[in-house]
């Protein structure tokens, strides 16, 4: 059957009925009060006990950090009484507080560390260059970063002990996650794979650290390392803390990648046997990418807690972000400081950590294939 | 029809057991060049082990196989040259979710025969036309329809020039609307002369396009007949039932 146009009988034409607005009472501002603030009683009074809290707090704090606050640019203590912070305490040590005691006339390189580390930073984030492209750079970084501010080949050598600040922080937490991701997932795979020793070695290594505090393992490090090592080997302290920090991470990230692999079903594998792709191929180009994937929240969750990790190098002497506040605070010629010191040092983890984890769950949105 | 006559896959005595299960039972089969089988019967019987293990996807205990002239063991040079020869189609297609369309099927030619990616491409792309879904080349699996990621899965089983492909119940996780155009597909490779096995219930397609039709329950090949015959009077009860249930 056809139907034609000059049919004899005349079709109906469908006509949409026209969109209505929706009742005010379910949108807009009132509609997302009430869904969100006032949906029942025991809400409405979380919410009023809230706001409560709000009026109290909130302004006390505005007038500490902002209204109060001394923001001058002098470099000794204010000697008036102060009701407000006295931000010109951070101003006069922040040198310390980014670098630590790095020597005043070289600090034109770790300030261009700190760019060409920002800049790559903000191509990450921006998500302009190809992933391929983007782990090659950040494999490649640390090796210009680490001579810029060490020193070698021409440039004078700052000594190790010098260094400290945010500098430290980032720097550990930076190299420890570059590391520690392909560590782990050699630990990851070798856990799975059909060779009883290897796999034995990998669950033994995975579960003897992850059974350890980091503590102790930076402890251990500092300590110990040098009694095991043989006589004449002589490893610098930052680089047995660093190696402490890349094998604790590496075992925590090999279970985040274990439960990847896990979510790769067999028929993936049987799929790219059949097409005659041998076994590291099908972990290459199948297995590793698409388990990575499922994963990226638990890796980005897993560079977070490294990153605020690291400062807990300061039992072993190490003056990273973290330390480097306390001794500030601990300064005899600004005493009284430690609530500007600790709000600073905690407002700047909390930019660093939150930013990752924004970077996080905007890769993880991109990600969705189909 | 001379090439009838020259043996392709060999299959004597195959044994095989999962733990303490015996799945296949005493197996003997010949296919020769050209000739398409359809295997069928109840769910479990071991049709999918059975078509499995011609490429070793499957391990077998006992009992020798033989494909295009080279012997199954635990060889990994062997069961190479046999996966070269043997493409194979799932039933949940099994792309990879993470590779358009095109780079599915370019992976194994650029990594294993060392092809130059543009002639991987090409031939890709060529293979893509022949199931005629070449105008989604760049899209992701996952934004194609069943159907239309079924044929893909057979491209990409081609994408090595087997001699034989295996299919294991291709059409089975389809919408019925979809059937036809994944079966129109297989068709025109048996047409064209690809020696293939296929576990299937579609009978009307069987009926159409098969040699000999297996009939298989508990492991054990019961029934081996040309579709005619299969059909209008088996020989056996079991197979009469299992007609009467599926048709
Ligand atoms: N990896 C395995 N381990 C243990 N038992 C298995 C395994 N794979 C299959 N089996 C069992 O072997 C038997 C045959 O399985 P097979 O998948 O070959 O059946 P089938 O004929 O293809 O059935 P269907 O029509 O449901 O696909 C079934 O009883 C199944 O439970
Ligand atoms: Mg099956």
């Amino acid at each position: 059957m056809t139907i034609s146009p000059d049919a004899s009988k005349e079709l109906h034409v469908f006509k949409p009925m026209p969109d209505l607005p929706a009742p005010l009472e379910s949108v807009g501002i009132i509609g997302w009060l009430k869904g969100n603030l006032f949906s029942s009683k025991i809400n409405s009074l979380l919410t009023f006990a809230a706001l409560l809290f709000l009026w109290k707090a909130v302004p006390p704090l505005i007038s500490w950090t902002i209204i109060d606050a001394t923001w001058s640019l002098s470099s000794t203590p204010d000697p008036t009484p102060k009701t407000g912070a006295c931000w010109t305490f951070i101003f006069v040590k922040f040198r310390v507080l980014m670098v630590g005691l790095y020597p005043q006339e070289l600090l034109w390189r770790p300030i261009l560390a700190f760019v060409i580390f920002g800049v790559v930073c903000v191509l990450t984030a921006l998500r302009r260059l190809q992933t391929r492209l983007l782990i090659a750079l950040w494999f490649f970084l640390p090796l210009p970063l680490f001579f810029l501010i060490n020193g070698g080949i021409g440039l004078e050598i700052v000594e190790q002990s010098l260094w400290g600040g945010l500098m430290l922080s980032t720097g550990l937490a930076a190299i420890g996650i570059i590391m520690s991701i392909p560590l782990g997932i050699l630990l990851a795979l070798g856990r799975r794979s059909n060779m009883v020793i290897v796999k034995s070695l990998c669950i033994g290594i995975i579960e003897s650290i992850r059974g350890v505090p980091l503590i102790t393992i930076l402890f251990m490090a500092s300590v110990m390392l040098p009694i095991f090592l043989p006589r004449g080997m002589n490893i610098n302290n930052l680089l047995r803390v660093q190696i402490g920090i890349i094998l604790f991470s590496s075992a925590y990230i090999a279970e985040v990648v274990r439960g990847g692999l896990q979510a790769i079903s067999q028929g993936q594998i049987e799929a790219a046997a059949s097409i005659g792709l041998k076994n590291w191929t099908i972990t290459y180009f199948i297995v590793l990418p698409q388990a990575l994937r499922h994963v990226i929240p638990s890796l980005i969750g897993r560079c977070v807690a490294l990153f605020k990790d690291t400062s807990l190098v300061i039992i072993v002497g190490l003056l990273d972000f973290l330390g480097m506040i306390k001794a500030s605070a601990q300064d005899p010629e600004w005493l009284g400081y430690d609530a500007e010191a600790y709000v600073f040092c905690a407002l700047i983890y909390w930019i660093i950590c939150f930013s990752m984890s924004q970077y996080g769950k905007s890769i993880e949105h991109r990600n969705q294939w189909s | 029809m001379n090439q009838q006559n020259i043996p392709i896959i060999e299959i004597t005595n195959l044994n095989k057991w999962f733990d303490n299960f015996h799945v296949l039972k005493n197996i003997n089969m010949t296919v020769h060049k050209g000739e398409i089988i359809v295997i069928c019967g109840p769910s479990g019987s071991g049709k999918s082990t059975l078509i499995r293990c011609i490429n070793r996807i499957e391990e077998h205990q006992k009992g020798k196989i033989i494909v295009a002239g080279t012997e199954l063991t635990g060889k990994m040079k062997n069961i190479a040259s046999v996966r070269k020869e043997v493409g194979m189609v799932f039933q949940d297609f099994d792309l990879f979710p993470h590779l358009t369309v095109l780079e599915n099927l370019t992976l194994a030619p650029a990594w294993i025969l060392k092809m130059p990616r543009k002639k991987a491409e090409e031939t890709a792309m060529a293979l893509l036309k022949r199931v005629q879904i070449h105008d989604q080349a760049f899209k992701m699996p996952g934004q194609l329809s069943g159907g239309q990621q079924q044929r893909v899965a057979i491209a990409r089983a081609l994408c090595m020039n087997p001699k034989i492909m295996l299919f294991d119940e291709p059409t089975s996780a389809l919408d019925p609307e979809m059937v036809k155009e994944v079966l129109d597909v297989i068709r025109q490779l048996a047409h064209d002369g690809m020696t293939m096995i296929c576990v299937t219930h579609e009978m009307g397609f069987a009926k159409q396009v098969a040699n000999r039709i297996l009939f298989m329950d508990q492991g054990e090949i019961v029934e081996e007949n040309n579709p005619e015959t299969f059909f209008t009077s088996p020989k056996y009860d079991r197979t009469q039932k299992f007609l009467s249930q599926i048709i």
